[in-house]
């Protein structure tokens, strides 16, 4: 129980550090972001409304400290200002709107990516002298190291444009309805196929190589020739003895894939004009529109703090000596 | 197979050879040995090495001036402009050639920065412990939990259109908690092995220590991890540099791929101006890939398959066999 309120309090501290990087960043920046912003803006907003984003920033008559504790107040709030690039609508809803596209293709792609490499990397430890522990690692290393946005554009190029085999922008056909109809789901899976295709090839490489690396270390151990000397089967072997105390490391490889996740779907999504985060994020910087810019990295950091708590958790869960 | 117990014997045989001259050997049998049936190393190595030297000797390899309208918007590849040309006239094969330095050199320096301060975190760290340990510790953590791309788009974002400068040193200083975590680790690890403790007890100084003591053992994993940063610090310099959050004025892969974007390449059938620079950074990426992966095996042997494993096999059953064990 203590290791799970260590992690909480851990967590809830580098989300302070994050909103107090957020509220001194506009503030150390050369020249005035507020000004530019609205120079940006080319009067779409009237006096009152930047106003209104001052004080969100918490520009107004005080000291410092009583701009922060403002600041962290509308943080808390979700009262975020409105969006420059949306305006009149507020950058909570904005955010709102796509940060479930994000999440469920950054923790799709991690989970699905995490199966198939933890599969893999079992079964190359395991066949360590034959052609697929020979030749497999090092082909994944391989093409899973190229650049997530390069990645990306190549299948954009070669199963979007050139064959012409799945969609090229948008997360459904805009055509149908948004629903739990069989339709709209087959057409969110289709549009959702090459944008986390990219990101399972781009993270695949790093479980097939912990998984390895970790399942190396356990075939040494003597209940695992303990078990292939009582003539269990190779697979029960692999899996239910070897495998399972192999995944203890893996797991706390979790954590750091999480950031990693939620970033390559930022660029995925920019690629594939998916309609997530990434590709807010992208039409805000355009727009200098700070606020949402800031919303959407505050977000992207409470999502990120939040899905690694959830692998903590899973942890104590694989390993329950941890939480003494 | 190369018998290294032969070699060593050749080698001190001639015995009048200058110190010089040894520790070139030696290297020099170090390396062979690390690409000695090593399949990926060695595409890995040969790959690499064509990328740097066409970066290292591109302004005696480029046709023409990268940064000067020399050809009609998009035309094909063909023998004048091998790679074709950009939509606004410029030289791919030139580009390309030219944005290697630049990219490359962008991704080493950020690499180097955030491996120095990986070693300086890690080792002080994992080697004094205690409450300096609980606060670098600390810190490493919340680097790593924070999302690093996303912070630097916004950082780039603040800024404003970044040189490449700004850039590396923004990935180096954002990029090291993966490195110091492991670096630590492994200092942990040795740091209560008997040669650290007697160094201790001879009286040597804390500096020294870590300098002699530790560092030399720790040398693969440092450069697997200053390998790793180069990796990621030239796909993140990629993405800013596809984003428009780079100098776009510059040539590098990553301001290619904006202009390709701008003028929407791909969808009037230039394929050759948003491939060809995502083809030199996808090889560059993978080639480095490999050889990390081979220096993985350098720091744990057990890693190895293929012919060392075969070898392993040989010897193995030769022993049981002299023991009657088959």
């Amino acid at each position: 129980m203590s290791f799970i309120l260590r992690r909480l309090s851990f967590y809830f501290t580098a989300f302070l550090l994050a909103i107090s990087f957020n509220f001194f960043l506009p503030r150390m920046m050369p020249g005035d972001p507020i000004e530019a912003m609205f120079a940006a803006a080319k009067g779409k907003m009237d006096l009152a409304q930047m106003d209104a984003v001052r004080e969100m920033y918490g520009f107004m008559n005080g000291s410092l400290f009583e701009q922060y504790i403002s600041y962290i107040q509308s943080v808390f709030t979700l009262d975020l200002g409105p969006s420059v690039l949306m305006f009149p609508i507020d950058v909570t809803t904005v955010v709102g709107m796509s940060l479930p596209w994000t999440m469920f293709l950054a923790l799709g792609s991690l989970i699905v990516a995490l199966i198939i490499g933890v599969s893999i990397g079992t079964y190359a430890s395991y066949r360590r002298e034959g052609f697929f522990g020979q030749f497999v690692p090092p082909f994944l290393a391989f093409i899973s190291n190229f650049p997530y946005i390069v990645t990306a554009l190549l299948l954009f190029y070669f199963f979007g444009l050139k064959l012409e085999l799945l969609p090229l922008a948008y997360t459904y056909d805009p055509s149908i309805d948004p629903g739990l109809s069989l339709e709209f789901i087959g057409s969110v899976a289709k549009h959702a196929i090459l944008p986390m295709g990219s990101m399972i090839l781009v993270g695949i490489a790093t479980w097939v190589f912990n998984m390895r690396n970790a399942m190396i270390n356990v075939l040494g151990e003597d209940y695992v020739t303990m078990a292939e000397a009582k003539g269990l089967s190779s697979f029960r072997v692999m899996y239910r003895y070897a495998g399972r105390n192999a995944i203890l490391p893996v797991a706390t490889a979790i954590a750091m894939a999480i950031g990693f996740s939620f970033a390559g779907s930022i660029m995925t999504e920019v690629v594939f004009n998916y309609q997530g985060l990434g590709n807010i994020l992208l039409k805000g910087i355009m727009a200098r529109d700070y606020p949402l810019i800031q919303a959407i990295l505050l977000i992207l950091v409470s999502a990120v703090l939040t899905a690694n708590f959830i692998a903590d958790l899973l942890y104590v869960w694989l390993d329950p000596r941890i939480s003494n | 197979m190369n018998n290294p117990i032969a070699s060593d014997a050749q080698a001190s045989d001639i015995q009048p050879k200058s110190a010089l001259r040894q520790k070139v050997g030696a290297i020099w049998m170090k390396t062979k040995s690390f690409f000695n049936g090593n399949p990926p190393a060695i595409i890995g190595g040969a790959l690499l090495t064509l990328i740097l030297l066409g970066a290292l000797f591109a302004p005696v390899l480029t046709t023409h001036n990268p940064d000067k309208r020399v050809a009609r918007p998009h035309v094909a590849p063909n023998a004048e402009h091998i790679l074709g040309s950009t939509r606004n006239g410029r030289d791919v094969y030139s580009q390309v050639l030219q944005g290697a330095r630049k990219t490359l050199s962008v991704a080493l320096f950020a690499g180097i920065i955030a491996t120095v301060i990986a070693v300086a975190v890690g080792v002080t760290s994992g080697y004094f412990g205690g409450k300096i340990d609980e606060w670098m510790n600390f810190i490493t953590n919340v680097f790593l939990v924070f999302p690093q791309l996303p912070l630097l788009i916004v950082l780039a974002a603040f800024l404003g259109q970044v040189g490449s400068g700004v850039i590396a040193v923004l990935l180096g200083v954002t990029s090291w908690p993966w490195g110091a975590r492991v670096i630590r680790s492994q200092t942990m690890a040795i740091r209560n092995k008997e040669f650290i403790i007697s160094a201790e007890v001879m009286g040597e100084s804390k500096i020294r220590i870590i300098l002699v003591e530790i560092l030399p053992n720790l040398i693969s994993i440092v450069f697997g991890g200053f390998l790793g940063t180069v990796i990621y610090a030239m796909g993140a310099e990629a993405a800013l540099g596809f984003l428009g959050l780079g100098d776009a004025t510059e040539v590098s892969w990553g301001s290619m791929l904006y202009w390709a974007q701008v003028s929407s390449s791909l969808y009037t059938g230039a394929w050759w101006e948003m491939l060809v620079p995502a083809i030199a950074l996808s090889l560059t990426g993978g080639a480095l890939a490999l050889i990390n992966m081979s220096i993985d095996q350098v720091s744990n042997p057990k890693l190895k398959t293929g012919p060392h494993l075969k070898l392993w096999k040989k010897l193995n059953k030769e022993a049981n066999k002299r023991r009657g064990l088959v």
